[in-house]
Order: structure tokens, then sequence, then C-alpha cells
């Protein structure tokens, strides 16, 4: 198999840092289109795509456009979420450093069809390199005439601004994003009201990932009827996958949704480094299922996904060969999660440290048959009932390896010496 | 307003649209456990512990944030529910001190009754706990973390309510903890002392400063004769301490407890706060006849003192010069009462009763000092103290028979019962006022535009032909925009009440836990009744006033009266 490229077609191909080139290659072009459209056709457009957020929660994108759409509000704000911190993940980064028109365009694009008025792209704070490329992008964007006031000779006024944080996984939450940009700290907010209704200073707010945003000028392109061909029925249109562990070809890879696992690890990626066998894959980053081998032939797709207790994820395959312990594995997701927890509520801010505490007695081989009770309850409560996303999807590793690995859990048991 | 139809518990209830699962089921008297969730403040949706299940949803949801939706089907005590609810609350257990009988809220903790409710009898999760320092560098309020839930309650109250945004969460993940911002002290930190963290803290972390050891020392010194003043505010609060109904009225049987308690005197603050009014009203008039700073803002409260000296130093000669009723009487303990009973002053320990933790700061002040050795007032207690030494004395205080206050400090007025309440000291100082400088009887006393709830409240007085206006605040947060005001040279009015505390001292940082604004409500109709039941309801008529000018002070605002009863502020804006 072969990926398609359809947000990643200027990889490469294009030098970055040139706005001429990206308008050669078909840049800036749908928004010509997008400007020409009544508003709520584009918003209809996305919504035959059925464009999804490539965020990781999967969310349909027109709804969250036409919910900003019917807010009154002089000032709505756009937000393209660059805070991409997953472990596993790094496609954001490619999207950004290989083509940075295309997501200013995207989010001009939506801006235009919801009455935004205001942009900002909130960059990882690590990601110096995507920081500088995309302020150099806004200031020739600007030159052009695509974005500031009456963009092309229109009535529409847009601009976009690059912020950053200081480092914190949590932020790339929605509403802890939304209080870092008002200079609080990180920690999420009680929904309702959602950010479409009341974010940024209170202002209507949309936000959307990196590649969300990218895929938009594709859509107005193709047109959402024929975006929805590609893929599968509940997934539609392209991921960007971003491959990593003990395979030997790393790296981001588009390919359609409806992909088996297995293509991707041995096809687009080449296989296992020196042949080895798979211990494990972990899917959609630190936040998401992992699973044993035999199941690779599942495909890519949101609903499959579901099954999993769990979303796709920003779509991360990690792939961890057999010299490796899972509770090893496990204990770094854990501990990863404990550090990145934003305090706030009870489930996430003392339970992973006990999650830890659990997974460590595996490890040492000192575990009893109590403790998977324990680990299995208590994973599912930090699941079930945490405030947001991060506590909601941190036991997922944990929860999938109770249920694909529970021999190695009743091994650590039943042979405490061994080892 | 529309009504929504909706499944509690296989209950079929129908409640209006945007109320809380929480709030419709307790309407259907199912109630839901919660900790971090505090009546009339902000939804934090924090502690999770009030998570319930909702048909349709995967996940569990915070009742006390989610509204309910027509044909919800919600189940709040679901075997998953209760499993999550006892493991949310084994985990906050196993990262608290859970020594509980050394703990000063043992058997009134939130905690610990949401453990028993929940019958926790094991924690699953080993102690994670580690010691941190404890706060005591203050005389008001002692902060121990060992015992903080982070649930953000004290925040809330700190930052929203009070605008004074002294505490704050710090740190992220399983490090988060609760300190004054930059993890420094209280004290270095502009804290006016106010106590509001402390009234709504559910565990015993955030503290008044305990000084009842203090006064039951001085009760078993027989050397020591020791009197107590007791605030407006306590006797409508006092009795939620030891089981009596919100609101209910109880000062005789508190004078009889504090007579068994081993006082040998139970004066009055209500004498001292009449002797504001005279001492405040005359200032004000001074000010207004000689053409003197205006507005003229109050200075009975001292969080607000705390705040107006650190924040707003540039105002301070628009605070009254008059110390406050307690520091008043103080100075007179140590004065001229003294003088009248011929004891020296130096066996002399005055304790005050306060519904307040500013007011234990305020007594420490080396202003308050008559003799430059010992502070005007010994020991602060809160009305929480109080109670507390009132059970440790095992005192029935149901069957009580009532006693009156002793003299000479123990007549008083309805003008002075009201200043426990936001726009007491203001009306009260109106009935004065208005007839010393208009020259004849006030018509009707009650100027209802001053009470009641509402954070700013204004009214207008004819003194002298001319019509002035007043204004009332309470909370910080209200106060700060009428001090903003002052500062850019925009008020309107002539006089201003400022109190720290929402609903005035009735509501204040030592007054019974479970404070909401019902309850602040009943307090306040309580103080209000017992100004309307008194036949002395102006503060110029109280015989024993009348009688301290013609014996000793001689008159308002003269040589003696300020060197006793006034004081003045400092700028503390930079000593952070």
């Amino acid at each position: 198999m072969n990926e398609m490229k359809l947000i990643s077609k200027r990889f490469g191909k294009i030098n970055p840092l040139s706005i001429d080139e990206y308008i050669k290659f078909d840049g800036y072009k749908n928004l010509k289109k997008a400007l020409s459209m009544e508003k709520i056709e584009i918003i209809d457009e996305v919504q035959k795509s059925y464009l999804r957020g490539r965020g990781g929660a999967g969310f349909p994108t027109s709804i969250k456009m036409m919910g900003l759409a019917k807010e009154s509000n002089k000032e709505k704000f756009i937000i393209c979420n660059a805070d991409e911190g997953e472990p596993g993940n790094f496609k954001d980064r490619y999207l950004m450093e290989n083509d940075p028109h295309q997501i200013i365009e995207g989010m001009i694009i939506v801006a235009f069809a919801t009455g935004g008025t205001k942009g900002i792209i909130y960059v990882r704070g690590e990601y110096q390199k995507s920081i500088s490329l995309l302020k150099w992008s806004i200031d020739e964007a600007r030159k052009f005439g695509y974005l500031g006031k009456n963009i092309l000779g229109s009535k529409f006024s847009f601009d976009i601004e690059v912020r950053s944080g200081a480092g914190s996984y949590v932020c790339g939450e929605e509403f802890a994003l939304i209080e870092s940009l008002e200079g609080k700290p990180g920690r999420t907010r009680v929904k309702p009201p959602f950010p479409t209704q009341s974010g940024i200073n209170n202002k209507p707010t949309l936000i959307n990932n990196v590649e969300t945003f990218s895929t938009i000028p594709t859509i107005i392109e193709i047109g959402g009827a024929n975006f929805s061909k590609i893929g599968t029925p509940s997934s539609t249109g392209t991921k960007l996958i971003s491959l990593s562990g003990n395979v030997k070809h790393k790296g981001v890879f588009e390919i359609p949704f409806g992909v088996s696992i297995r293509d991707v690890i041995y096809e687009l990626g080449g296989g296992i480094e020196n042949d080895r066998k798979i211990k494990l894959v972990q899917l959609g980053g630190a936040c998401g299922p992992i699973i044993p081998e035999y199941m690779l032939d599942m495909i890519i797709d949101f609903d499959r996904f579901e099954e999993f207790e769990s979303k796709t994820g920003a779509g991360a395959i990690i792939v961890i060969d057999e010299r490796f312990d899972i509770f090893t594995i496990l204990l770094k997701v854990v501990r990863f999660f404990q550090h990145e927890s934003c305090g706030k509520c009870t489930p996430c801010r003392e339970g992973h440290i006990q999650l830890g505490n659990l997974i460590e007695k595996f490890i040492e081989r000192k575990a009893m048959m109590q403790d998977i009770v324990s680990l299995e309850s208590l994973a599912r409560v930090i699941h079930q009932a945490s405030l947001c996303g991060l506590g909601q999807t941190s036991p997922t590793a944990i929860i999938s390896s109770l249920r694909y690995f529970r021999d190695d859990y009743i091994d650590r048991i039943e042979h405490p010496k061994r080892g | 307003m529309k009504m929504v139809n909706l499944t509690i518990n296989n209950v079929k209830v129908s409640v209006e649209e945007n109320t809380t699962i929480l709030k419709a089921a307790k309407k259907f008297n199912m109630n839901i456990p919660t900790l971090c969730y505090y009546e009339d403040l902000d939804i934090k949706s924090d502690c999770r512990v009030c998570v319930v299940e909702v048909e349709g949803k995967k996940g569990l949801v915070s009742s006390c944030s989610t509204p309910v939706v027509e044909g919800m089907v919600v189940n709040t005590n679901s075997p998953r529910v209760l499993n999550a609810r006892k493991t949310i609350v084994e985990l906050i257990l196993s990262n608290h001190d859970t020594n509980c009988t050394t703990c000063v809220k043992n058997l009134r903790c939130e905690l610990q009754t949401l453990a028993r409710t929940l019958g926790i009898d094991e924690n699953r999760f080993p102690s994670v706990f580690e010691k941190c320092e404890i706060d005591e560098g203050n005389p008001s309020i002692q902060r121990n973390p060992n015992l903080c839930i982070k649930c953000g309650r004290c925040v809330d109250v700190c930052n929203n309510v009070q605008g004074t945004s002294v505490l704050a969460i710090l740190g992220r993940g399983h490090n988060v903890k609760v300190s004054a911002v930059f993890d420094e002290k209280l004290s270095d930190n502009f804290c006016t002392f106010c106590g509001q963290c402390a009234s709504v803290c559910p565990v015993g972390a955030i503290t008044e400063k305990d000084d009842t050891d203090i006064v039951w020392r001085a009760l078993t010194d027989p050397k020591k004769h020791v009197i107590v003043q007791v605030a407006p505010a306590v006797r409508v609060s006092l009795g939620e301490e030891v089981g009596q109904k919100v609101g209910t009225i109880v000062t005789g049987k508190m004078v009889a407890a504090m007579k068994i308690l081993g006082f040998d005197q139970v004066f009055d603050t209500d004498f001292a706060a009449d002797l504001t009014i005279i001492e405040e009203g005359n200032e004000l008039i001074q000010r207004v006849t000689n053409g003197g700073v205006l507005p003229m803002m109050t200075s009975c409260c001292p969080g607000w003192i705390n705040y107006a000296e650190t924040r707003y130093p540039d105002i301070l000669d628009h605070i009254s010069s008059c110390k406050s009723p307690q520091q008043m009487f103080g100075a007179l303990a140590k004065s001229y009462y003294p003088k009248k009973t011929g004891i020296d002053p130096k066996d002399i320990f005055v304790v005050s009763v306060m519904p307040c933790t500013a007011k234990k700061y305020e007594a420490k002040r080396e202003e308050m000092r008559v003799d430059e050795n010992s502070p005007d007032v010994d020991a602060v207690l809160t009305t929480r103290e109080l109670g507390k030494m009132i059970k440790q004395m095992g005192i029935d205080f149901e069957n009580l028979d009532e006693k009156p206050f002793d003299s000479p400090f123990g007549i008083t007025t309805g003008a002075a019962a009201i200043f426990g309440t936001t726009g007491g000291v203001m009306e009260a100082a109106i009935r004065t006022v208005y007839e010393v400088v208009n020259k004849k009887p006030l018509e009707g006393l009650d100027f209802k535009e001053l009470r009641g709830l509402k954070g700013i409240k204004e009214a207008e007085i004819n003194l002298g032909g001319k019509m002035v206006k007043v204004a009332v605040a309470h909370t910080l947060s209200m106060a700060k925009i009428l001090c903003d005001q002052v500062r850019n040279g925009t008020s309107p009015y002539a006089f201003i009440e400022i109190m720290t505390c929402l609903g005035g001292c009735i509501g204040g940082g030592g007054q019974p836990y479970g404070t909401s604004n019902t309850v602040r409500q009943e307090r306040i109709n309580s103080t209000y009744s017992l100004d309307a039941s008194m036949s002395l309801r102006k503060s110029h008529e109280n015989p024993e006033v009348i009688a301290l000018y013609k014996d000793y002070l001689k008159e308002p605002l003269g040589k003696l009266s300020h060197h006793l009863l006034h004081t003045h502020y400092h700028d503390r804006s930079s000593k952070v």
C-alpha cells in the first residue's frame, strides 16, 4: 500500500518559508474560492465531508462551526491548538514545519464561515522552529493581503497571532489552553458552558487541531461529498499517523481511514528492526490503548477505537518489541500523567500516584491478586470520574493492558521470585 | 419559567430549567454527598464526590455542575457511583493527615462525616501524605496544609468574594497546594485576616488561631480580674454552636454561661458601639461643618482597616479616627474601669468575644495600648471558640436561666445592636447625627434601603437643610468599588460604611460554620428584631454613655477621648 497525500502533498516539495511556492502549489486558491461562497455553504461542505476533529476526540468539526456561527458576539476567537504534547505524536509539528500556510489558509476559511474575528495559534513552547516559521508565514500572508483588514478586497477582516505556553501537557485540553491564553495556570474549567458559547475572555471560541484546520482547504477544493468518500463511513478522509518505536522507518505518514495497523507498521514502517516480534502497540499516544500483536489487523477508524473505551487519539502508533517489559512501559505512562495532571480534580490528582505504586508492585513482583482488582477499579474511577480529557483517557493503557495482557499480570503474581 | 422533566432514582420529577442535578435531587429529598460544593460560592466541580450516573453517558457526571435536561435519567446511588465516590474519598484520605482525634475539626469535619457516611472503614490506598510546615505567622489565622484537601473553597472566597487574591492554588498534579501567593506566609501577603477562608474550609486546614488556652489560664489565675465583652453579632449566632436553631437570640443564656465559665464581669460591646456613634457622629459633623476630608469612612472593621492600609494608603485620612468598639471598650477597661472600681489595671485581663478573626490582629496592634507594656484587649475569642469553651465546661446551655450584662458597660441601645449587620453602623450613625444636627427627633428610625444583602446600598438624609448621600458596602470586592471612587475624587458620598464580610459581622470569619446567605439573612432578621424590641434605639440616649461623658470623658472628641478612643493608620503597602 501507499500513502494518500492530501494534506501532506506539499511536504518536501516546497520551501515552507516561501509563500510564493505555496501559492504556486495551489495555495490560497481555496481561500479565494471560499470567499466567493456563502458562509453557510462552507459549513455545509464541512458537514457533508463529515470531518471529525483530528486532535484526538473526533468531534464533528461542522457542529463546532455552526455553534460559533450562531453566536452573535462581535468578537469571536478561532484557536488552532498546536500544543502537541502527547508522547508519540509529532504530526502537527510536521504540518507546521512543512506547510504552515495550509494551516493559516484553513483558519481564515473557518473564520470567514463562522464570523471569527481573531485567530490564535497556541504552539507548544518547545516547538521553537514551528513558532518562528508560523510567525514568519503570518507576516508573509499579511503582506499578500490574506490576513488583516479587508482580506483580498472583501469586507472580511481577520488576523492571527502566535502564542505559546510554558510547557504543560494539559494546556492542550481546550479549557486549560484558554486559561493559559488568559494568563492563568493551565487548569481546566467546568463545562457547560462550552468554548463556542464562552471561551477566551468569555467570548465565543472555536478550537481545532492543526491537522483539522489543514484539512479545510482540501474540503473546499474537492467538495465535502467527495471528501466523505475517502476513508470509512464513520471516519472520512485521511489521517496523519505518527509512527514511532521499534519500527524500521519512523515518521509521519498520511493514510486514508480504514487501513489496518499492520499495514502501517509493515508496509509504511518497513516492519520491526531486526525482524523481532512485537510485544505491544500503543495507539493514539500515551493516553491510548495497548494492544497485542494478534490485533494488528484492526483498521484505523474512530468507531472501531471506541471499543477500547478510548478515542483514536491524535493518530500515533508506538511499536514496542519483545525485548521490553509491559509494566515498565505502563509505569512510564502513569508517571507521565502524574506529572502532567493539573491537580484540579481528585481522581486525576491523587489517582495517578496510586496507579503508579500498584504497577511498581508488579515490576517488583510483590503484587497479589487483590492488586489487579484495585488497579482495575482505580483505573476505571479515574477514567469515569475525572473532570477533563486528561484523566478520562490517561488510564486507557492500563485498562486495555488488563484486558489483553492479563496473563502478564497473573504471571507476576504466580512467579514472585522469578526474573 | 420552563419546567424540565426527568427521572432521579426512578422518581419522576419536574424542576425549573437550568437547575443542576444536585439541586433537583435535593428538592425531592435526595441529598447527593458533596465536598468542594458550598452554597452561594462558585461551582468548582473539583472533588468529584457528587458524581452520578446519567443514562446514555459513558462517564459519570458531577451533579453540582450538570444542568438537568428533558428526559434525563439519573441514578445517584448505583454500584458504579458508590464505588467511584468511595474511591475518591479514599484517595483524598490517602494524602491527608488522618490523625483525626487531635484535629481541631474533629467531629465537625466535612471529610470525616463523608467518610463515615460512605462507610469507609479501610483505605485500600497506602498513605502518600508528606508533612509540611504550618503557617502560624499571624495572630488571627492558622493554615495547616497537612489537612488541606485542595477543594478550592478558600481560594474562591479570597479571590471572588473578597477580591483580595491572597490565597492561590500553586503547583500542579500531585504537588498542587493551596497557599498564600508565591508560597509565602499570609502575613507577608496583604492578608486582611477576614477569616472567610476559615469559615468555608471543610476540614481543619484553615482555622482561627485558638486562644482558648490563654483565656482558661487567665480565668483560673486567682490574681486576675477577668472581664469579657461580647460583640453584637455573637448573640444571634452563638446558639448555632450549642445546638440551637439558626437565628436564635441567646443574649441572656450567653451571659449566664460566661458567668459559669468564670468571668468576673460580663460586659456588652454594644455599650462601646453606642460610644463609637457619639464619637464618630461628632467627627462626621465636624468634618462636614469645618470642611474636613470627605467622604468619611467607618473604622469599626479591622479587616477593612488592614485592607485600606495595604491597598489604599492614599485614602487613609478618609477613615474615621475612632477606634473600633472592641478597642474603645479595651481602653476604657484599662483606664476608666480601674479608676471606678479601684482594681489595679495590671490585674485586669480583658477578653473579647467577636464574630471575627481580624479582631485578634487588631488587639495586638501597637496603637491599641493605654499602657504601652500591655494590650488593652488581652485575648480575643471567636464565636466558635466561645462555643468550644461552653462545651468544654459541660454547660447545659439550653436550660440556663438568663442573666443580664453587668454595669457600667451593660446598658445598650438598638442602634448598637444593629452594628453587627451590614448597614447597621450607618443606620445607627444617622439616628444620632440627624438629631444632633437638626435638633429635632427623627421620625421613622428604620432605614430599609440600608438593610439586606445587596452589595452596595445608598441613602440620602437631610442634615441642616442639605441632602447628604451615604453609602454602605460589604465584602472587600464591593468596598473596592467605593474606594476607587474616593481615590479618584468621584465619590458622591459624605459618609461610607464598610464591612469586610458578606452581611457584615453576622457573616464574620469567626462565626459558626455553615454560614450561607440563608443563614446570614436569619441572623440579620434577629438583629433587627432585637433593635425593634429595645426601649432605647438611639446611641445618644444611652444613660451609661451619658454618665461616662459626665463623670470621665467630659465631651465627645475631647482631650481624653482623643487619648483613649481615637487612633491613627499607617501606610503598610510597601511592607510586603
